[in-house]
């Protein structure tokens, strides 16, 4: 059984370059003042597709203690 | 305070990195950590991080090796291959991977290319392929497709370009692949293959320069130009599935080439086996 999980931006890593918010599949996220926004944490189904194509490590997820 | 990966894998203090918003090695780079993060892990593949050793030569995409917190190396252009080589001849027990650039591995450094992928040696080599010189500028590079902008090709390129991972398969590598920055799972897959197989292995990894390449030719920024990799390039297994209609003007990610070849540093120990006994007669 996964853990929960949680989903962590690092501001002073964002470039604003966009990819994440672009292909998250439940469009949880925008660019705004560019820099990376969780618009919709409620929505996030922890897939990890933008952890995986962020060039500069400023988004990821991580488990939660229960 | 970065992800566990990130923190575990890289020197942090050198971090964030400083490549352009949007720049695909960024996302490489965290393919090929994650690659030897998940070999370390698991059981049927037995190492450690000490047996990993990181080669990169000059470019943009070379500075992974000074991010990448293993044994690791930043020689002089071109030579990534060449230092590579010596490491994996000193110690053949090393997973010896090459951090390398289209113009590094296929202009500077494009004679140590064709002569460790003819010798068949046992490193891995990742090459970060946006389509032009972007440390220097934005100059055309050998991967720069025909008719493409460059600084240097204002009216376009009028060269050919190389497609490196059938150059290294044509030059006797044992294993030739493709991966991208968007099919970022496929391509850590791909790695992996690449650092466990006894061979040359390549995997020619489509990178985007938003900056330069992307720029000059209108391809519009960092997510545009993703989308086209997400449109455009197709793994092996959907690729083969595909009718002639449907594949044109598509590429295939995946494994390209493989061989069985002998590999060079076990074919060099049969040789001091055989001076040896010599030797003690």
């Amino acid at each position: 059984m996964l853990g929960k999980k949680r989903l962590v931006v690092d501001e002073a890593w964002c470039k604003g370059c966009g990819i994440c918010a672009a292909f998250c599949p439940k469009e949880v996220l925008e660019i705004k003042h560019e820099k990376v926004q969780i618009k919709a944490p409620e929505k996030c189904i922890f897939c990890a597709q933008c952890e995986l194509r962020c060039p500069d490590y400023a988004i990821y997820l991580v488990n939660v203690e229960e | 305070m970065p992800s566990d990966l990130i923190h575990e894998y890289m020197r942090i203090d050198h971090l964030p990195q400083i490549w352009c918003p949007g720049c695909g090695n960024g996302v490489i780079m965290h393919d090929v950590a994650t690659a030897i993060h998940e070999l370390i892990e698991d059981p049927d593949t037995p190492c450690n991080r000490d047996d990993f050793v990181i080669v990169s030569g000059i470019g943009c995409s070379s500075r992974a090796a000074g991010y990448l917190d293993f044994n690791s190396i930043h020689t002089t252009h071109g030579r990534a291959i060449g230092f590579a080589t010596g490491i994996k001849l000193a110690n053949p027990k090393l997973h010896v991977i090459v951090l390398t650039g289209d113009g590094d591995c296929s202009a500077i450094g494009g004679n140590h290319l064709i002569h460790a992928a003819r010798r068949n040696i046992d490193l891995s080599v990742i090459v970060f392929n946006n389509d032009i010189y972007g440390m220097t500028g934005g100059q055309y590079s050998p991967t720069t497709p025909n008719g493409d902008k460059a600084t240097t090709a204002p009216y376009g390129n009028v060269d050919r370009p190389f497609d490196i991972a059938n150059l290294a398969t044509g030059a006797g590598a044992s294993f030739s692949a493709r991966g991208d920055v968007f099919h970022a799972r496929e391509t850590i897959s791909i790695i992996k293959q690449a650092i466990l197989h006894k061979g040359f292995s390549l995997v020619d990894v489509y990178a985007i320069c938003p900056t330069y390449y992307g720029r000059k030719n209108k391809k519009g920024d960092a997510v545009e130009m993703l989308k086209w990799q997400k449109e455009n390039l197709v793994p092996t297994s959907k690729f083969y599935h595909m009718s002639e209609e449907e594949r044109a003007g598509k590429k295939m990610i995946g494994i390209l080439s493989y061989n069985d070849y002998p590999e060079y540093t076990a074919e060099y120990a049969k040789v001091i086996e055989a001076s040896q006994k010599k030797g003690k007669k």
